[in-house]
Order: C-alpha cells, then sequence, then structure tokens
C-alpha cells in the first residue's frame, strides 16, 4: 500500500509539471506570435487612419472607428506608386522567366548529358557558390554603366538571371529521374530536348514551382542593386519607391499615407504566401536562405 | 513480477469526424512471473500499442495495469522499472556503445545514485551477457544490425527492469541473423528470469520463442494459449489461418447425417448436426491414398528439399490452390490425386460466425 | 562522341555566359580595383599600383564606424536569433494543437519587403512632435523614461537594430531548426523516457547532439548573412547611414560606390575585399570549431 500511494504522488507531481509546461510553452508562443504579427497590424491600421486623426493622437489607439481609403488615394497619386509596383511585376516575371530558362538547361546539361569537362566545370560552379554577391556588385555596376543600361530594365535583369545555387537543386532533382526513362526516350528516337521539355520538366515540376516562388520572392524583395542601377522614378521598384517616400516623399509628414504605401506593396507577397505557404516552407527548408 | 492486464482499453478520439479507433478493446490477462509473452497479429491490430500501455508511453483509456501488486496504470514510464527495446533499436548514435549501456544508470537519483566504476561494473555485467564485450568502444553506426539489436538489449537489461519489453526486435534483420538472435533472446529471458512481452506480427517467430501467445486483431484478443495449442486448436478462421505456413487450407463445407461433405466428396464422419461449415485443413494433414475421398486436380509438384509439396485444385476450396506436404517417398502422377486427411490436422468452423465448431474430428 | 560535348556545352551556354560576365571577371576585376592608386571613374586612368585603398578605407573613420557597427550587431543577434529560435523551435514540437498556425505565423516576415516593414518598425520605435511612438508610450508606463530610438543615442538605435535584425532572421532558423528536431526518431526519446532520463537531461544529452550539424549549418550562414547586413539598416535609418552613425560595411561599401559622397570604385573594392576576407575567416573558424566538436 505505501508503495502505490507513493505512485499517486509520482503521478501529481507528473501531471502538475505537465500542465504547466504545455501552459507555459503556449504562453510564450503566442507572445512571439504577438510580436511577429504587431508590425502588419499597426501598418495596416495606421493606413485605414485619417492625416489628423494620425497626428491628433499622442496616445495611438489601437483601432480607428472610422477607417478611410483617403490615404491609398494620397499613396497613388502623390508619387507614382503604380508605375513602382508594375515595374516590380515586369522586372519580377522576366528575371524569373529567363532564369528559369537559364537554370533548367544548364542542370540539364549536368544530370543527364556526358560531355567533357561537365565535372569540373561543374565543381567550378560549386566553388562559386562562396562568392559573396557584395564583391562582384562593384564591377558589375561598372560594366552595367558602360554598356549604357542604366535605368533599363535590362540594366535591372541582367546580373541576376543566373543562379549556382538553382541549378545545383535542380540538376540534384533532374538526376533523381531514373535513367530507364532516358534510355527509353532515346529508343523511341526522342531528341534530348524533347525529352527535357516532355519528361524532366513535368516529373520535376514541384522543385521548378518551389524555386519560381524563391526567385519571385527575391525579386520583389530586391533593394540594393535596383537602388545602384536606377536613378529615374520611371524604374524605381517598389523597395526603391518606399525608400524615396520616406526620404524625399510624403512619407516625411504623411505616416498614414506611407503606411497604405506600405501595405499595397507587401500585400502581393504576403498573398502569394497565404496561397503557397506550405509549398515555400518547404522549399526554404530544403536549403534557401534569406536573398 | 507478475503482470496483470484489466480490462484494458485505449480508444484514440477521432480525426476528422470520422469514428473512433479503438485501439485495445477490454484486455484482460495476467501475465505469470518470468514467462516470455508472444503478442501477436497483423499490423493494426493494437499490439504495440498493447506494448506502448504497459510502457507507459500511453495511458489507457480505462482498465488498470498491475506489476505484481502495485497499480501503475498511470505511472510515467522512468517510474516503472521496465527496459523497452525498439524495432529501430533507438541507439543514440553519438554514443559508444559503452555509453549507451550506461545512460539509463546516469539517471539514478537520490540514494540510487551509482558511482562511475558501478556504472561501469554494470554496464560490463550487461554487455557480457549478450556478448558484445569487444565492441564497447565502437559507435553504433560502426556495428551489424545484430550487434546493435544486442546493444539495445544490454541496454534495456542494465538497470534490472522488472519487466522486459521487445517491439518487434527481429524484424529489421535479415533472415538468418533472425534465426540466431531470436534464440539469443531465448536465452538471454531464461537466465535473467524477466518477465518479457514480445511484440511480432511474425507467427513463426513468435510460435519458436514464447512460452505463451495472444493473437490479435482488431485490438481484440482472439486466443491466449501455448504455441502448440494456438495451432492445433485454434479458437476461430482468423488465428487458423494467421498461424502456419504454408497457410491452412480452407474449403466450404457441409455436414449431412454425421457425415463431413466438402463439396461433392464425403471426407469423413463427425460428430455434429446437420448444417454448413468451413473446413480448414492444415498442408501436413493431406495423406495421399488412391482410394481417398478428397479428390483434387493436380497442378504440380513442388520438391523443397525434405518435403514435397503437391499443388492442386478443388472446387469447394476458398484459396485457388490447396497445398499439401507430403513426404517425398511418395509418388505422385496423373491429373487427380485422392487424399484421405489427418482427423488432429482438420478444424471446423462455423460459416456465419466463423469460430471453431470442432477439431480432432473423429472419425 | 564530339557530337555529344558540344551539345553539352551548348546547353550551358547562357548560364556560363552569365557567369563569366556577371561573376567570374567580376572577381578579378575587384581584385584589381581594389589595388588600382587614385583611380578615376571619369577618366578611367589610375596613378600605379599598391596598397593605398586598403589603408585609406582602414583609417576612414566612417569605416571604423561601419565596422564596429557590424561587429557588435553579429555579436548581440547571431547566439540571440539562434537561442532564440531553438527555443521556439522546441516550443513548437512539443505542441500539436495549432502547431501548424503557429508554424506559419512565424515564418510571415521571411516573406515581407524588409525595406516596407522596417518602415512599421521606425513608426513604433520613433519619438517625434506629434507622440513619443507606441514602444515609448509602453516603456513610460513602466516607469521608464522615454529615448528616440530612430535619432536618438547609440545603444537605442543599435537595440532597434538588433531587435529588427532578429525579427527578420528568426522565421529561416526556426522552420530549419523545427524540422530538424521532428526529423528526430521518436523512438530515441521514448527510449531515454523508459530510461528515466529528465526532459532537461534527454534534451542536453539527445536532442541537442542530434540536431548539432544544423545548428552549426545556422551559426554559420547566421554569421555570414549578419556581416552582411545593409537593408535592414536603411529601413530604419534612411539611406544616408553614415550620418546616422549605423552604417555597417555593405553599406560602406555602397556608400562609397554610389550614392553621396560615391564614385569610388577603388575604396568599394578594398572594402569589400576585407569584408570577404573576415567573413571568410570567421566561417573557418566556426567550421573548425564545428569539426571538432562534432560528433557521430
Amino acid at each position: 500500500m505505501t508503495t502505490n500511494s507513493e505512485y499517486m504522488k509520482i503521478e501529481k507531481r507528473q501531471k502538475r509539471a505537465d500542465s504547466i509546461r504545455t501552459t507555459v510553452t503556449y504562453v510564450l508562443l503566442t507572445l512571439w506570435a504577438l510580436i511577429v504579427l504587431f508590425p502588419f497590424y499597426w501598418m495596416l491600421l495606421t493606413s485605414v487612419k485619417s492625416y489628423s486623426a494620425y497626428n491628433g493622437e499622442y496616445i495611438p489607439q489601437f483601432f480607428t472607428t472610422s477607417p478611410t481609403m483617403e490615404n491609398y488615394k494620397e499613396a497613388f497619386t502623390a508619387v507614382p506608386l503604380a508605375r513602382y509596383f508594375s515595374n516590380t511585376i515586369i522586372f519580377t516575371l522576366s528575371t524569373t522567366v529567363i532564369m528559369l530558362a537559364v537554370i533548367v538547361l544548364a542542370a540539364f546539361a549536368f544530370a543527364r548529358l556526358k560531355f567533357a569537362g561537365r565535372d569540373m566545370t561543374f565543381g567550378m560552379f560549386l566553388s562559386l557558390m562562396m562568392i559573396p554577391n557584395e564583391l562582384v556588385i562593384i564591377t558589375n555596376f561598372v560594366t552595367i554603366t558602360n554598356w549604357g543600361m542604366r535605368n533599363t530594365f535590362w540594366g535591372l535583369i541582367l546580373p541576376s538571371v543566373t543562379s549556382i545555387f538553382y541549378i545545383y537543386l535542380l540538376k540534384e532533382n533532374f538526376e533523381q529521374v531514373p535513367d530507364e526513362l532516358y534510355k527509353a526516350a532515346k529508343v523511341d528516337g526522342t531528341s534530348d530536348f524533347k525529352y527535357l521539355w516532355k519528361v524532366m520538366i513535368p516529373i520535376c515540376s514541384p522543385t521548378i514551382v518551389t524555386i519560381t516562388i524563391l526567385k519571385i520572392i527575391e525579386c520583389w524583395n530586391s533593394y540594393v542593386w535596383p537602388r545602384l542601377i536606377t536613378d529615374k522614378q520611371e524604374y524605381f521598384l517598389v523597395s526603391n519607391g518606399i525608400q524615396t517616400i520616406r526620404e524625399s516623399g510624403f512619407g516625411r509628414e504623411n505616416i498614414p499615407a506611407m503606411m497604405a504605401a506600405v501595405v499595397v506593396i507587401s500585400i502581393p507577397l504576403i498573398i502569394l504566401f497565404l496561397i503557397f505557404h506550405k509549398k515555400i516552407m518547404e522549399g526554404v527548408s530544403r536549403g534557401g536562405t534569406k536573398g | 513480477m507478475k503482470v496483470v492486464l484489466q480490462n484494458l482499453t485505449k480508444i484514440y478520439p477521432s480525426r476528422d469526424k470520422g469514428p473512433d479507433v479503438i485501439a485495445v478493446n477490454d484486455f484482460n490477462f495476467e501475465i505469470p512471473d518470468g514467462k516470455l509473452i508472444g503478442l501477436l497479429g497483423p499490423s493494426g491490430c493494437g499490439k504495440s500499442t498493447t506494448l506502448n500501455l504497459i510502457s507507459g508511453l500511453e495511458t489507457p483509456t480505462s482498465g488498470k495495469i498491475f506489476f505484481g501488486d502495485d497499480d501503475v496504470t498511470n505511472l510515467p514510464p522512468e517510474n516503472r522499472g521496465i527496459g523497452l527495446v525498439f524495432q529501430s533499436y533507438a541507439l543514440y548514435p553519438h554514443m559508444t556503445v559503452l555509453q549507451n549501456i550506461m545512460f539509463p544508470l546516469e539517471n539514478f537519483k537520490g540514494k540510487d545514485r551509482l558511482s562511475k566504476e558501478e556504472m561501469k561494473e554494470k554496464a560490463l555485467e550487461a554487455a557480457r551477457l549478450v556478448q558484445i564485450e569487444p565492441f564497447l568502444e565502437r559507435k553504433p553506426a560502426q556495428m551489424s544490425g545484430g550487434q546493435q539489436q544486442r546493444v539495445a538489449i544490454a541496454r534495456a537489461l542494465v538497470k534490472r527492469p522488472r519487466v522486459l519489453l521487445l517491439d518487434e526486435p527481429l524484424s529489421n534483420l535479415d533472415a538468418r541473423l533472425r534465426l540466431q538472435t531470436r534464440e539469443e533472446i531465448r536465452r538471454i529471458q531464461r537466465e535473467t528470469g524477466i518477465t518479457t512481452v514480445f511484440v511480432t506480427h511474425d507467427q513463426e517467430e513468435a510460435m519458436s520463442i514464447s512460452d505463451q501467445i495472444v493473437v490479435m486483431k482488431a485490438g481484440v484478443v482472439q486466443q491466449i494459449d501455448n504455441p502448440q495449442d494456438v495451432y492445433d486448436h485454434p479458437v476461430n478462421l482468423f488465428v487458423a489461418s494467421f498461424l502456419g505456413t504454408p497457410p491452412i487450407n480452407v474449403f466450404d463445407g457441409e455436414v449431412r447425417d454425421h457425415m463431413l461433405y466438402i463439396g461433392e466428396d464425403a471426407v469423413m464422419k463427425v460428430n455434429l448436426e446437420d448444417r454448413k461449415v468451413i473446413v480448414g485443413v492444415r498442408p501436413e494433414g493431406f495423406i495421399l491414398d488412391e482410394n481417398g475421398p478428397l479428390c483434387c486436380k493436380l497442378i504440380g509438384v513442388q520438391v523443397m528439399g525434405r518435403d514435397t509439396s503437391v499443388v492442386s485444385s478443388h472446387p469447394a476450396s476458398r484459396n485457388p490452390t490447396v497445398c499439401s506436404i507430403i513426404s517425398a517417398e511418395n509418388k505422385v502422377a496423373g491429373d487427380t490425386v485422392r487424399f484421405r486427411l489427418k482427423p488432429f490436422k482438420t478444424v471446423l468452423f462455423a460459416d456465419d460466425t466463423e469460430e471453431t465448431l470442432a477439431y480432432s474430428v473423429l472419425e | 562522341m564530339e557530337k555529344q560535348s558540344l551539345k553539352g556545352w551548348i546547353y550551358l551556354l547562357p548560364a556560363l555566359a552569365f557567369l563569366a560576365v556577371f561573376m567570374i571577371y567580376p572577381l578579378f576585376d575587384v581584385l584589381v580595383y581594389s589595388v588600382e592608386e587614385g583611380y578615376n571613374s571619369a577618366s578611367q586612368t589610375s596613378f600605379g599600383i599598391g596598397l593605398y585603398n586598403y589603408a585609406y578605407v582602414l583609417h576612414d573613420p566612417y569605416f571604423i564606424q561601419a565596422l564596429k557597427n557590424t561587429f557588435i550587431l553579429v555579436i548581440i543577434t547571431v547566439p540571440l536569433s539562434t537561442g532564440i529560435a531553438l527555443l521556439i523551435s522546441v516550443g513548437l514540437n512539443s505542441i500539436t494543437k495549432l502547431k501548424e498556425l503557429f508554424q506559419t505565423i512565424f515564418f510571415l516576415p521571411y516573406v515581407t519587403n524588409t525595406l516596407a516593414v522596417g518602415l512599421v518598425f521606425m513608426i513604433l520605435f520613433k519619438k517625434t512632435a506629434y507622440s513619443d511612438g507606441l514602444v515609448n508610450l509602453l516603456i513610460q508606463s513602466f516607469g521608464g523614461t522615454s529615448v528616440d530610438f530612430i535619432d536618438g543615442p547609440y545603444w537605442a538605435k543599435m537595440f532597434v537594430l538588433c531587435f529588427y535584425t532578429v525579427w527578420v532572421v528568426l522565421p529561416f532558423k526556426i522552420l530549419i531548426l523545427t524540422s530538424a528536431l521532428a526529423s528526430v526518431n521518436p523512438d530515441y526519446y521514448k527510449a531515454a523516457r523508459v530510461d528515466g532520463a529528465t526532459k532537461w537531461r534527454i534534451f542536453t544529452r539527445i536532442t541537442l547532439p542530434m540536431i548539432a550539424p544544423m545548428l552549426f549549418y545556422l551559426i554559420i550562414t547566421g554569421f555570414i548573412g549578419a556581416f552582411k547586413a545593409y537593408s535592414d539598416a536603411v529601413a530604419l535609418f534612411g539611406t544616408d547611414l553614415n550620418a546616422a552613425g549605423m552604417n555597417t560595411i555593405v553599406g560602406y561599401v555602397y556608400d562609397m560606390l554610389y550614392g553621396t559622397g560615391g564614385g569610388y570604385p577603388s575604396y568599394a573594392s578594398a572594402a569589400a575585399l576585407i569584408l570577404f576576407a573576415i567573413v571568410l575567416t570567421i566561417t573557418c573558424i566556426n567550421l573548425l570549431i564545428s569539426r571538432k566538436s562534432s560528433v557521430v
């Protein structure tokens, strides 16, 4: 009997410890979730407060009773926000499409074609992965300037249409396609290019989709290169646009309007994320790093 | 230490509004002290859940578990004094064999705390028992599957558990090693005398080493008996079919005037009322006899070492083929083969409930 | 075989061409720039070859400031973010309800525009004529005195920068650690529990060694990433980081190249190479440590 009552004590202690641990865990996780979400809430909230209401609040209010769309109108009229937006879309889409073509061809060559010097070239590619962007950006800036491509889309796009990392990722994926399929296609007289287009790409489409999404995110958020290569508003991307708004535009005094602009440029990616969050997280955990 | 399971039930709440899953349903059993019990059943039958309930990794929905006289139903696993061996061995890859075996001892607290020397001595003793002393400084990855399995057993035994639990411990080994390790486990269990529960889906494994076998299906215990009795006297068609390789032959049959018919063949006299039955005949229950009552169409003869199996078909058979093992001296020829049946290898089941009606039917 | 070879190179050609122009050539060019003394970008002439550019950069007070800022940022944010990420991942892994929701929320900052969200942080921390800002009001409500985090004292600015950096880098680390933790075979935990190991012991003796490779990976990439900090600072303090005293090494490189007081590719190259040397050294040290303490 003594042992049984001792057991009861152990049971009770265990249960209490478990429930405390669970509660603490949830509290901490919720706390961090709030810290993550709060800036988003705050930007939305501020963007619908009227200019006078916002400046009149010494203590910022956590909600507003009279939301207004005025700031969005202001954001689109005071600066060419729509222009920044369409520039970014053009830049993002063309960079992504060209990059996909380049890396698919390269990955296919590395994964399936046999040619002299292949492995050595791939080794060289891998070693180039270590080179930080900051090291080569200086010369690229000079190159693009010398080519007269400042303030053009080509100047924005060209330096970022190859990614060794994505070539590597895709090559690994291509190699998982069984050799037998290639041999069967050869026997049937399929050309290499047709095989790539009709067999490899469809089979590896999950990886290609992941790469596409990651590249879109990277392009949408790119700031440094566009800043170096454009100084005319007609070619600004959203990141540069928002920075200009903040430093020399209405952002210096009209914070609600600036927040409206921030909301506008953040929304496309957030929507993309909400739709594809599983794919994105899976892709990133497979080895992506932030830009 | 005897282990008592009393009305043990484990229900997993439904997911996505499906029905609740009853993993273990009203399990009653008293495992005698020092015996080796085989929990046998197809995957998903609740045998692993039962093991987890005994180990304390899961708590039952209702029912009780006693170790000796102690009610341990809600006790956390670390306070139960059990040893557990996993199918994957779960050896910590970053520790050496010796560190792995010593790990459980390092967790002793208070007055039970051991000095480094004591720990090492106990670990060595356990290593000696499973015969892995030469490998103590190796990492698990540098050892074969069989050796890793021994380390896992040593780690489970080192703290002298009251009950040893083995979860499919042999299924990751190749056939030859499985046989060897099976005998090892039997020997170690005998030497230590620790009450042991052994989970497996392999009937041959269960039959060869268990003192008693528990056959489970869909969370319900079908039969608890010693291996030979489960084989010879199955309680229902499921148990009969699950045990034995090649599996038992199943026919649709009928009893008319105390005579058992398989199809139109009157095979033997039985002591039953007239009714439809299912007839199970073990492969070794056939005797070749030119005048035998059971008339089958020959498909082929396979000679496998010592045994010859005659593969044939019969219109009343539930399986496409009838497999009979006869001794090699008998000659087989012609398109039809006729058999006599051994009564004690023949079991009759009810055609509706599939419960056993009679076995060792008398002629 | 010859034809096959040619085909391979044709498929590879676009990638090779782009890499040659925008990666391999610049790699040599940056070395050349960095030793050309007195290079003039207008006339494209230089006086001669030497290490003057390096000496200039290393004596430039702006560079020293940037170096200091970057090191402080690295030393604070890398351990802090890795630690918090580990804590959160362990928490995430111990729950089942709402786990996916939390994971999704925690990952959100990864996909947002650093510049845009940085502005929200700026207005949350900034003290203006109209309002002290939300964070300052919070500090006051706890009895503290308010401080301008954006235009105020150095430590306050550094605090916001670190805070925002951690906020930005955590999603990646949480994601990697959560999947590393989830991939540990649960049998290990069961075995350890049965053996009576306490939660803390299971964590230190089993969980940590098992996820150590991923942890080292995160620390190494964390160092590399933190040394390249730039756009977080721009978002908070504006493009003129030198004036704010919050410049980073990368920021210094860009400022030297272009923008206010720009047009010195030689100085920019020298600074970029110094950064590269620092990152390379730290990475090698990291690798050495990880190899030495690595198990399995």
